[in-house]
């Protein structure tokens, strides 16, 4: 029964994974580019969301906040775009790639010094209540966890599969000379997918903070969600999904059965062996790409 | 300057650092199709680029039914009815073929993209059976099929053409420009085609234009084109063999 509830655990846990890695492979089939401060967004985003939904902050009711932070980040996103990534179109990849670690670093500082470099909890609903099935007692935080983020990865895989615009995302990203050629808007549609990586990244940073506690430092599991999004084949949303669950469940195992120490190898370990098995991860677009 | 559907002025444009066309003037009356040819490197592409927005112009002016496009964003001039089918199968590789028309159709916002689907697809019967499959999957010769039927999803007024006979076989040559021809007559559209391939294109064109390290160097209706002696020794490969044992000269172009 213990393990179950590891399982559930580690299943909320590897669904924020899972959302960042969702918020690098949306920029990433859209643009071609990496944002390594997705994870440092979410924290921003958790912030936002504490920041206007706290009693001790603004204290606006629990989902007038949410939508309040998903609305700021997105537009933060689109920002974001507009005045760092579009200087830098057109140049190399590794210039955005150093572009979006620096910026991480000032977002981790900023919120340092706006909210302070405590843990802080998001007040909400649900907190601290359980959900009993038999002897299995669950949080229903996790639950909630849980059952957002595939709602969210489930309407994000529709959008890019059936709407027309998120189709024009892939294509800006296939052959952006062809999309022009098509008369895409292909900067406009670059500034659209950071507000959806901007609002996503909030969606994440609510989620983590209801059901823990969130410090400027929190962006740094964006790592792990890198690996998740690796692992899910860069590129595919359902495998930057997967990519995080896989993560988040190997965690709490790995904590429990392996000794203190190595456990936090485990995830890497996951990496490693996928990449060396399925190179283009588990849920791969391109076969043998040669460059 | 009445009448013609595009205008082109005195267009200087870049490719990189090197000034590819230099002072290019060009007319594409309404309903004609209008060849531009040129060897290798004669700045045919670049100036296609420059009409469509991808390239801003250094100098010149281009004029679409009247008004000035030169310098608006590529979004802007396909909107106003000019598409580009660019050289070289330039596809959406992962998309299916039916999601590359579609974006073909992207500055649209009509109810009759569906119609003009079945429309498109019967000048192409291959992309039919194919709908479903991602473009980075078809041959070379679909991928240029795809190329063309995705162009005409934006329903233009004026298509630039880009080497559509670039690296198919001379059958599929053929079938391409039979469709071309078709699109012309039957759907009223411009075209303006770049190609190598004298011989094709004069054979499709109403008027000919020749480029060289950027610059038209001759020009005239389609017919004088193929009579001209400069054209048939340099690229249609005419007859000059008998001359030749006799003369210790090379021939020279007559604009130099």
């Amino acid at each position: 029964m213990d393990d179950l509830q590891l399982m559930v655990g580690g299943l909320a846990n590897g669904c924020v994974y899972g959302l960042i890695a969702l918020g690098f492979v949306l920029i990433y089939k859209a643009t071609e580019q990496v944002n390594f401060a997705q994870g440092d967004m979410m924290m921003l985003g958790a912030f936002v969301a504490i920041g206007l939904g706290n009693e001790s902050h603004a204290g606006l009711p629990f989902w007038l906040a949410c939508i309040g932070a998903v609305t700021i980040m997105a537009g933060f996103g689109m920002a974001v775009e507009r005045t760092l990534l579009r200087p830098l179109f057109g140049q190399s990849q590794i210039a955005v790639v150093i572009l979006t670690i620096a910026f991480g670093f000032v977002l981790r500082f900023v919120a340092g010094a706006i909210w302070g470099h405590d843990p802080l909890v998001m007040d909400n609903p649900v907190a601290g209540t359980h959900v009993t099935f038999g002897q299995v007692v669950l949080g229903a935080d996790e639950i909630a966890v849980i059952v957002v983020t595939l709602l969210l990865t489930g309407l994000l895989f529709l959008f890019f599969a059936r709407t027309k615009l998120g189709i024009a995302m892939q294509a800006a990203s296939q052959n952006q000379l062809a999309a022009y050629y098509m008369g895409i808007p292909v900067k406009r549609i670059h500034g659209l997918t950071w507000m959806l990586a901007g609002a996503t990244a909030a969606a994440a940073g609510i989620l983590f903070a209801a059901k823990g506690s969130v410090d400027p430092s929190a962006g740094l599991l964006g790592i792990k969600a890198f690996a998740a999004a690796v692992i899910g084949g860069f590129g595919s949303l359902p495998g930057a999904l997967l990519g995080g669950l896989i993560i988040g469940l190997v965690e709490p195992f790995a904590a429990r059965y392996i000794a203190a120490g190595y456990a936090q190898i485990a995830p890497y370990s996951v990496l490693i062996l996928v990449l060396i098995f399925r190179p283009h991860g588990l849920f791969a677009q391109v076969r043998g790409k040669k460059l | 300057m009445s009448g013609a559907l595009l205008e082109v002025r005195n267009l200087e444009s870049y490719y990189g650092p090197v000034l590819a066309i230099r002072g290019i003037s060009l007319d594409v009356p309404e309903g004609a199709i209008v060849a531009v040819l040129g060897a290798n490197g004669a700045g045919k592409t670049t100036l296609l680029k420059t009409i469509s927005g991808v390239l801003t112009p250094e100098k010149g002016a281009v004029r679409f039914a009247g008004e000035p496009i030169a310098r608006q964003e590529p979004d802007a001039i396909v909107r106003r009815g000019i598409v580009h089918v660019p050289e070289g199968r330039e596809i959406f590789p992962l998309l299916s073929v039916a999601q590359n028309l579609a974006m073909g159709a992207y500055t649209r916002a009509d109810r009759a993209v569906a119609a003009d689907t079945v429309r498109v697809l019967d000048y192409f019967p291959v992309l039919l059976e194919r709908m479903a499959q991602p473009a980075g999957t078809l041959s070379g010769g679909q991928q240029q099929m795809l190329a063309v039927a995705r162009g005409l999803m934006a329903r233009p007024k004026l298509m630039l053409l880009d080497e559509p006979s670039l690296g198919l076989s001379p059958m599929l040559v053929r079938a391409i420009f039979d469709v071309i021809r078709r699109i012309h007559q039957e759907q009223g559209i411009s075209v303006l085609l770049v190609e190598q391939n004298a011989q094709l294109a004069l054979e499709v064109a109403d008027f000919g234009y020749v480029m060289e390290t950027g610059r038209i160097v001759l020009d005239g209706p389609a017919e004088a084109l193929k009579e001209s002696r400069d054209i048939q020794e340099f690229y249609l490969g005419g007859s000059q063999h008998t001359a030749r044992d006799d003369r210790r000269w090379k021939p020279r172009k007559s604009w130099r």
